[in-house]
């Protein structure tokens, strides 16, 4: 990690907790380019988190305010600070789990409400610290822990989902596109409303292990062949689409 | 004025600024009198998607150096639980009001009950001590509300006020004072904001600079998360007691009545000891003496400070649950009369004291 990055973080925390082959990390130092770029004040943001893996991201490492909460509830917690707090910029960094399953009413009415709050999907597709159990966004047919015969279920489109909600800003990329991810966090940091940012995370050791991609290369691959720009996706039916990843702007 | 406007203006009294909610009969009144007063006092009101949003907001908005509270009803107050847990283990100030209904589940939504005395006390996961406070008027259910702020600042826990739909309901006169004493929190970016292992630490807030830890998980001092050491959270848990119980004697209140001389003691809080009181009337004019007293604060629990009467006198706990205060006063002596009522109406004064007569 560039030095200049240093200065976000708490040292005596490290090494992080991430598995090798997490995709956490690089978010975490995409989040901070990000942030030193805009030349905006750490001290001025809240970090606010929920239960997970993705959790962890701000939550210790960060040099800053930092509310690790409850699982599902960080943009409840966040809509509080909101309110009060015009003052301070807040981001949430949580799991797809976390938002999508336990939160997902939190964050439809956040999304509603349009609150000036960046919201970071940290999207592996799994629960990761529980051990690899089958989550909303897990495709179909995935293998995981609780899926042992492969996910019976459609997996969640949380961008579709927050942009019918009437945010102002979503979109998806992975923690393979650095470039476009960084300049989404930016953009996020500009907009009066509800920003989303669905980040496309390999989890290794659970996801890659069980489904033919034990190493971070062979999920690397998996996901280069398997992207689709969202304009490009509109033309594409359902059975098209299986086990695509869409990213670019929804909205 | 209503006993449920009398909270909500001891709220703002209390210095109250924020307030987030979710509709539940019978607190309705004390968000719908928020949302329109809150705004005369540049306070921010927000009605949220559930219950247990509202009190995660609530958190988020005392850490943003505001005051804040919620109101609900039993079944809410199950929900609430978990920021409850999540407000006592981050030692967050923030007031819960429970106008309690008859339960379990939706029980009768309009109905009074003192039901949730335990839940109050324990329906958080762990080991941990917590301030309830229980009004019998609406005089009083004004100045419990600014006391449940000053505990709540001061102790950096969640404070309940169970109330029930008795006393929320009822419209009295009551006399507000021009002053009253309000507690504010003491800020230090430069020491640790928790654990002062039994002592309330400072408590700063988002944007001052102190780069706040703050978590759920087992911490330390400065909220570090400690989730595998055994020595932290033991320090932890007995930080969260100790904190509460080695200031009991400052936040114990309770009232007494004709005790002096009495052969029975009735032991009864909110709108059930207002019953008492008159029974106590009604039995004393024909010389059977009866006593009352009062907790005005649940818990932690006073009983304790009548322990030697209890061991003397003939004991009756009223209450409007199938007995729950009364385990409390089992502690002391095993033969404790029970009057219980879950009808979903008022104990009144006449079955009090029949039940008296009968002993």
């Amino acid at each position: 990690m560039s030095e200049k990055l240093y200065k976000y973080l708490r040292e005596e925390v490290f090494p992080t907790p991430f598995c090798p082959g997490c995709g956490h990390g690089i978010l975490l130092q995409t989040i901070l380019r990000a942030i030193d770029e805009l030349d905006i004040d750490i001290k001025k943001i809240v970090f606010v988190s929920g239960i997970g893996c993705a959790a962890w991201i701000p939550s210790p490492h960060f040099k800053a305010d930092t509310l690790h909460t409850l699982h599902g509830r960080p943009l409840a917690f966040a809509t509080g600070i909101r309110i009060t707090r015009p003052d301070l910029e807040i981001m949430v960094i949580s799991g797809d789990g976390d938002l999508g399953a336990i939160g997902g009413n939190h964050l439809i009415h956040t999304a509603r409400r349009n609150l000036k709050i960046i919201t970071i999907c940290v999207n592996n597709s799994i629960y990761g610290m529980t051990g690899g159990q089958v989550s909303p966004t897990t495709p179909k047919d995935i293998i995981t822990e609780t899926s042992p015969f492969g996910n019976p279920e459609e997996p969640f489109d949380l961008c579709a989902l927050v942009k019918s909600c009437g945010a102002e800003f979503v979109c998806r990329y992975t923690v393979f596109h650095t470039k476009p991810l960084k300049k989404s966090i930016q953009k996020a940091f500009q907009i009066n409303g509800f920003s989303f940012i669905d980040v496309i995370s390999p989890c290794v050791t659970h996801y890659g292990r069980r489904n033919k991609m034990p190493t971070l290369y062979d999920f690397y691959q998996f996901i280069i062949k398997n992207i689709i720009s969202y304009e490009k996706a509109k033309s594409l039916n359902k059975e098209e689409l299986k086990n695509k990843i869409i990213i670019g702007e929804y909205v | 004025m209503q006993g449920n406007i009398a909270c909500a203006e001891g709220a703002l009294a209390g210095g109250c600024r924020f307030y987030a909610g979710y509709p539940i009969t019978p607190s309705s009144e004390i968000m719908e009198h928020m949302a329109r007063r809150l705004k005369e006092v540049n306070g921010y009101f927000i009605q949220m998607e559930d219950e247990i949003a509202s009190i995660c907001s609530v958190i988020g908005a005392s850490w943003s150096g505001i005051k804040a509270m919620t109101a609900t009803s039993g079944p809410g107050f199950t929900l609430m639980l978990e920021g409850i847990g999540y407000a006592i283990m981050t030692e967050t100030p923030c007031v819960i009001v429970d106008v309690q209904r008859q339960g379990p589940a939706t029980g009768q939504a309009t109905r009074p009950a003192q039901g949730d005395v335990m839940q109050a006390r324990w329906g958080a996961s762990g080991d941990y001590q917590i301030i309830a406070l229980a009004p019998w008027s609406v005089e009083e259910m004004y100045y419990l509300t600014i006391e449940a702020f000053n505990l709540s600042e001061k102790f950096r826990v969640p404070t309940i006020v169970l109330s029930d739909e008795i006393i929320a309901h009822l419209k009295e006169t009551l006399t507000i004072k021009e002053e009253v004493i309000i507690y504010e929190r003491e800020k230090d970016i430069n020491k640790p904001p928790f654990l002062g292992d039994g002592k309330v630490s400072p408590m700063p807030s988002f944007g001052e600079g102190a780069n706040l830890l703050i978590t759920g998980s087992t911490h330390n001092e400065w909220g570090v998360r400690k989730a595998f050491d055994p020595i932290s959270q033991e320090k932890l848990t007995s930080h969260l007691i100790k904190k509460i119980k080695n200031c009991e004697e400052e936040i114990l209140k309770y009232e007494t009545y004709f005790i002096d001389d009495c052969d029975y003691l009735i032991i009864a809080f909110g709108s059930v000891a207002r019953s008492a009181l008159k029974a106590i009337q009604m039995l004393r004019k024909e010389n059977i003496k009866v006593g009352l007293f009062r907790p005005v604060i649940l818990w932690p629990s006073p009983i304790k400070k009548i322990k030697d009467l209890i061991k003397e006198k003939k004991i009756i706990v009223c209450e409007m649950n199938q007995g729950q205060l009364i385990e409390e006063v089992k502690k002391y002596k095993e033969e404790i009369f029970g009057l219980f009522k879950t009808r979903g109406e008022a104990i009144y004064p006449y079955e009090i004291y029949n039940f008296i007569k009968n002993l």
